[in-house]
């Protein structure tokens, strides 16, 4: 088999996994999840095979040097358009990480939806397990963890979720990308609103699907632009084209739109997409929501796929993004937008996050914080370190998140044992669980310095080190801005490790907590291993990295000297290291029942981050209403029935009404009576007058008829 | 058998009403045969069309060319292109899953299994009519059936107010209102098509194609005396007209909501799968052929209400609260994209890149749209059947009822929303690609319509499905799709992944055709 087939197979297994479940083996736990797992191991496989014949290829990248293949796909007019698979660099790296978290997200699942314990006692399809009675050998009853009532459908949606991931990253041109891009986006609704019954958890499936898709139609107008300008959508065909990239520079905007060139607007509409997938401000709200799902698919949204691929698709489009900038010269207009949306993303969500306490929001606003680095750091012109974050990222996100729901699940287990009905989420709820879960703690612990930038010895800090020294080298103001969010993570990583798993339990839910199975454990454990390890492929002084990924672009960017990347470095030692001491030092001594000491300190600016700056009320009130009724009562009641059923109605009475009139003063009078009952009168009449000749007496008639014959012969004769 | 192939869009066309007439001397108690022998008979046709396709494919042409008056020049002419060829495929795919969608009437069946046979035949014959006065009579014979099927089968409840407190029961309102507005459109059409016959001495669309657009004078007096730019003038707009009702364009639209949401099940499944096709056809096969120069001079304005059915067609579904009045308004919604490739297509005199992806577009949505439209109709009649009720409020969370329905209702909507993989998106993008450097502003408006399509979509999906469930299901159960019901849909759902994934097949014969429509 050559490479290029190995390409095309790879998101396959996902998606047969996904069309054997549903219509096979649904019924089938085991088989399921057999199933589902097996498929992403396959494609796991297939990946390793890829991403390591591309390391093992010198100047991966360069022209020729890449694995490619496409078919026709669509025959328009005299050509076709083209789909294909391509693997470079840049995709290179995203297939590595996206193979491993997927493959670990699938065996955790297994564990996390209780594979192996007893059926609910009043367990309901869409709904998550309450938990079964057990007795045990001494006739003590017990409540346990349940198995999901539908845990088939798990494993098909999130396989499916993985064949959008994967068909994404192998895409050679922007439409495939778009389809898997949009496969995502139902898997997301799909798997967010997993426990659709829960009102809360259908809204938050709705919320994530549209305010996405505010960005997709954008993008879908990108995308066509793009493909009107160039007449192709492959990657390599345009940014390893610099005619192509320079005559979209230079080519001014469709209809002159804002003084833009053509590769500006298409840049912006392309970006916009990715503040939606991203859940950039300001359509950065369903993201925390997307909590709502189970926590593996946090994981998955949050690290492995979604959001990663908003990412990965402005780092795919970057030659264009940039096109007619060079380092040193002033920002494009997408470019600018980044920079600008990425900081205050970066910064705003970090905000909000501190004042959480719930265990996966937390985590959830902290991903929409280091997305906005890797959006501000692309806006930059900082393409390499972008992309170094965003795996990086998706390592130690994906651990934290499988990590705090083997924290959920531990409470969960305590909630059960001690019937004590605790939100097994809120981090004021825990306390010592370093205890009760080493496993989870030591790998919990391992991501969240990975998150906080600890020095060293954290793939985090690798990767935000290189954001923060470009930025500081570049453009000082977005240096201010991350840095100051890059304190307020490592406070807030710091305030959530320490509530969680430091101090003493503060509720007998978390003094009966218990640690996950070995098919959760393991992922953290090897998941731990990369955010740890995988930095070190892109330091300072050796940046291997930076040498493969450099490679997707037509020049080879240039990386920082190391002279000018320790300034930074230093500041950002600092800033990690104060960030976590501070968070460790407010809640150490944290007891059950007070109030959060920042609230205290804080006072109404806290309420306000706590209410997430109300966004989501604002954009209730702004936009979900007034579209409710300006559906409903001004589309259909006014204009479709008022106005435009109004006017054919009238139309309608008028027939009717001129019926009427026709029919009262013609047909009656004229018709009917004049013309219809006159001539009956008319003959009436004759028939009257000529009733007195009818006698009956035949001489009478005799007589008639002799004079009649005479005058008739007098006629005859006398005419001449 | 080259004797059955050079007859085969006759035998095509006429086997239908062939196999109404055999039920016609069938008894009429017989309610099973009546059934089967209506659901088989109408297999022939499809059977026949796979032969078609596969033929033309091959390189075959088709045509069929007898006198017919031969007072007024007018003939039996039928021929066959890729427009005509995807059409007459979806047609007689979807009559069978029709008639099997229609087991469950009891009232009448013979009478309700003829008219849907003639309503076939009627269909097929404007799509492979290529004489004006033929086109015009199959044309009116897709009217009547439809009439009666929505005015004696449609839905028993249901009062639908006009004026002064008055009340029509809903289905006549609905009947009355779809028969007299495409009267209206037939009307002008019938003049147009005389006025032409007069001036050009000959309904025949090859001919015509040729002259009709280069005439510049008439040979002899024209009808009433008129110069050839009035009669031109006139002629468009009557075609426009009728054809944009049938579509319809906003703001023609409202028999559409009324006339779906009232007729039986598969009265709704042909209505949207096929006869709102008959407009758009019109306009490629007639307006855009015949006219150009007009309609180039007009094409800024037809974008503007295919924007506007775009965008009203989805906010008035996302304000709905009865479900198969949502799916009706959807098809407003997208039609509107079948309109705007056309325009698009129109603006810039059919030719360049633009204008051919615009109409491959177009042309795919409209086969797109009658599987999507088709498939939730059917779906909306399941559940119909079931609950007889079509408030989404009466509904809530019947998903682990009824997980198979559930599953098959969300993968159609996903379907109707456009999803790439499934076959709505490859044409929605397409004439989103075409008309784009065309009509920039009224595409990017028309994203508005996009992105409430999904609102729309998810409503449906959110109040039927999803939630708590709703206690008077959980009481009285709720029956899960059977397995007939799964042979209607499944057909439509392996037609939308297969030209989702794969739309070569198709789109190879409808870029043939559009390549040579101008």
């Amino acid at each position: 088999m050559t490479i290029e087939t190995l390409i095309w197979l790879l998101p396959l297994p996902p998606l047969l996994a996904f069309a054997l479940i549903v219509l096979f083996t649904n019924r089938w736990k085991a088989l399921s999840h057999s199933i589902a797992v097996g498929a992403a191991f396959l494609s796991w496989l297939g990946s390793m095979v890829v991403v390591f014949r591309a390391l093992g290829i010198e100047h991966f990248g360069a022209e020729g040097r890449v694995f490619e293949s496409s078919v026709a796909w669509l025959p328009l007019g005299e050509t076709s358009f083209r789909i294909g698979v391509l693997i470079d660099p840049l995709s290179a790296a995203t297939l590595f990480f996206v193979a491993w978290t997927v493959l670990m997200i699938f065996v955790y699942s297994v564990g996390y939806h209780n594979f192996g314990q007893p059926q609910g006692d009043h367990d309901h399809a869409g709904l998550p397990p309450h938990g079964a009675t057990v007795a045990d050998e001494h006739g003590h009853t017990h409540k346990v963890p349940s198995i999901e009532p539908m845990y088939a459908r798990f494993f098909a949606f999130i396989g499916l979720f993985a064949f959008g991931m994967y068909t994404l990253v192998v895409s050679d041109n922007l439409l495939t990308l778009f389809v898997g891009w949009e496969i995502m986006g139902l898997c997301s609704y799909l798997l967010i609103g997993f426990w659709y019954a829960k009102p809360s958890a259908r809204d938050a499936a709705i919320k994530a699907f549209m305010t996405t898709r505010v960005g997709d139609v954008f993008m879908l107008l990108g995308v066509a632009y793009l493909y009107a300008m160039t007449g192709t959508l492959n990657f390599r065909a345009i940014f390893f084209n610099e005619e192509v990239l320079h005559r979209l520079a230079t080519t001014p905007a469709v209809d002159g739109f804002l003084g833009l060139s053509a590769a500006g607007l298409i840049g912006l509409l392309l970006f916009i997409g990715t503040i939606g997938k991203s859940a950039q401000w300001p359509l950065h709200t369903w993201l925390p929501d997307a909590m709502e799902g189970p926590t593996p698919v946090s994981a998955m949204i949050h690290a492995a796929t979604m959001v990663s691929a908003g990412v990965y698709m402005v780092i795919r489009m970057f030659p264009l993004l940039s096109a007619g900038w060079h380092e040193g010269a002033a920002l494009t207009p997408p470019m600018l937008a980044m920079a600008v949306i990425g900081s205050i993303t970066a910064l705003f969500a970090a905000t909000i996050a501190v004042a959480q306490n719930d265990v996966k929001r937390v985590l959830a606003y902290s991903t929409v914080s280091q997305l906005g680095y890797m959006v501000a750091a692309l806006g930059i012109g900082a393409y390499i370190a972008a992309a170094f974050h965003l795996i990086m990222h998706a390592f130690f996100k994906a651990l934290l998140f499988l990590g705090s729901g083997s924290i959920i699940h531990g409470m969960e287990h305590g909630v059960l044992h001690t019937d004590d009905l605790v939100d097994p989420q809120n981090m004021l709820n825990m306390g010592g669980l370093r205890r009760k879960m080493p496993l989870t703690f030591v790998t919990f612990l391992i991501g969240g310095l990975a998150l906080a930038g600890f020095p060293f010895v954290t793939a985090g800090f690798w990767s935000k080190d290189e954001i923060l020294a470009d930025a500081f080298a570049h453009a000082p103001l977005v240096f201010v801005v991350l840095a100051v969010a890059a304190f307020l993570t490592a406070f807030y990583t710091a305030r959530q490790i320490t509530l969680t798993f430091l101090g003493q339990p503060r509720t007998a839910s978390a003094q009966h907590a218990q640690e996950s199975k070995w098919t959760m454990t393991l992922p953290l454990v090897v998941l731990a291993v990369f955010a740890v390890g995988a930095g070190w492929v892109g330091t300072p002084w050796k940046n291997l990295f930076h040498e493969f990924v450099g490679g997707t672009l037509l020049e080879h960017p240039e990386a920082l000297p190391f002279s000018q990347a320790l300034v930074p470095m230093v500041l950002s030692i600092l800033i990690s290291l104060s960030g976590l001491a501070a968070g460790w030092l407010v809640y150490r001594h944290y007891e059950a029942g007070q109030a959060d000491p920042l609230a205290k300190a804080l006072g109404v600016v806290h309420t306000w981050l706590k209410n997430k700056w109300y966004f989501d009320e604002i954009y209730h009130a702004l936009f979900v209403r007034p579209s409710a009724w300006f559906s409903e009562t001004f589309t259909y009641k006014w204009m479709d029935r008022g106005v435009i059923d109004g006017i054919l109605h009238t139309v309608a009475r008028l027939a009717f009404g001129i019926g009427p009139i026709l029919r009262n003063y013609f047909d009656k009078p004229v018709v009917n009576e004049f013309i219809g009952d006159g001539s009956a009168s008319v003959v009436q009449w004759f028939g009257r007058r000529l009733r007195l000749v009818q006698t009956g007496q035949v001489q009478f008639y005799m007589m008639t008829a002799l004079v009649i014959a005479i005058g008739v012969l007098l006629a005859v004769i006398a005419l001449p | 058998m080259d004797f059955v192939l050079d007859r085969l869009l006759s035998l095509i066309l006429f086997t239908p009403a062939l196999v109404a007439l055999v039920l016609l001397f069938l008894p009429k108690e017989e309610k099973a045969l009546l059934r089967w022998v209506a659901f088989l008979g109408s297999l022939i046709p499809l059977a026949l069309s796979l032969v078609l396709w596969f033929q033309f494919q091959a390189g075959r042409s088709f045509e069929e060319h007898f006198l017919w008056y031969e007072a007024i020049n007018s003939s039996y002419h039928l021929k066959l292109d890729g427009l005509s060829l995807t059409m007459v495929l979806l047609t007689t795919l979807l009559t069978p899953l029709a008639l099997l969608a229609s087991f469950s009437i009891t009232e009448r069946v013979k009478a309700y299994m003829i008219l849907f046979l003639f309503l076939e035949t009627g269909m097929l014959g404007v799509f492979v009519a290529w004489d004006l006065l033929l086109f015009f009579v199959f044309w009116e014979l897709g009217l009547v059936p439809m009439y009666f099927l929505i005015n004696q089968w449609g839905s028993e409840k249901g009062e639908r107010e006009i004026w002064g407190g008055q009340k029509v029961p809903a289905r006549v309102y609905a009947s009355f209102k779809f028969m007299i507005y495409t009267m209206a459109g037939s009307l002008g059409l019938l003049l147009a098509i005389q006025m032409i016959g007069v001036a050009a001495h000959t309904f025949d669309f090859t001919t015509l194609f040729q002259y009709w657009p280069a005439m510049t004078s008439l040979d002899s007096v024209g009808p009433l005396g008129l110069s050839v730019s009035t009669v031109k003038a006139v002629a468009f707009w009557a075609f426009a007209i009728a054809f944009a009702l049938k579509v319809p364009v906003w703001p023609f639209h409202t028999w559409l909501p009324d006339a779906h949401t009232e007729a039986p099940t598969a009265g709704s499944m042909i209505l949207a799968g096929v006869l709102l096709k008959l407009g758009a056809y019109g306009f490629l096969r007639l307006v855009l052929p015949l006219f150009p120069a007009e309609a180039q001079r007009y094409a800024g304005a037809l974008a503007f209400l295919a924007v506007m059915a775009i965008i009203f067609g989805a906010f008035a579904a996302f304000g709905q609260s009865d479900f198969k009045r949502l799916v009706a308004y959807s098809s407003v919604n997208h039609m509107g994209f079948v309109v705007l490739g056309i325009a698009a297509a129109a603006y810039v005199g059919g030719t360049g890149e633009n204008a051919t992806i615009a109409l491959n577009g177009a042309v795919l949505q409209m086969f797109n749209h009658g599987l999507s439209a088709a498939g939730m109709f059917f779906l909306v009649g399941v559940i119909y059947e079931r609950a007889h009720t079509r408030d989404l409020n009466a509904f809530g969370g019947v998903f682990p009822l009824v997980p198979i329905y559930g599953g098959i209702l969300i993968f159609t909507s996903m379907g109707s929303l456009g999803l790439p993989g499934l076959a709505g998106f490859v044409s929605e993008f397409l004439v989103v690609r075409g008309a784009w450097p065309i009509f920039t502003l009224y595409t990017a408006l028309a994203m508005i319509g996009l992105l409430f399509t999904g609102a729309y979509i998810l409503k449906g999906i959110k109040k039927v499905l999803h939630g708590p469930l709703n206690e008077h299901w959980e009481e009285h159960g709720l029956a899960e799709i059977n397995f007939r019901e799964l042979v209607v849909i499944a057909p439509l759902m392996a037609l939308m992944v297969w030209i989702g994934v794969w739309p070569n097949w198709i789109l190879s014969v409808i870029n043939q055709a559009m390549k040579a429509l101008f």
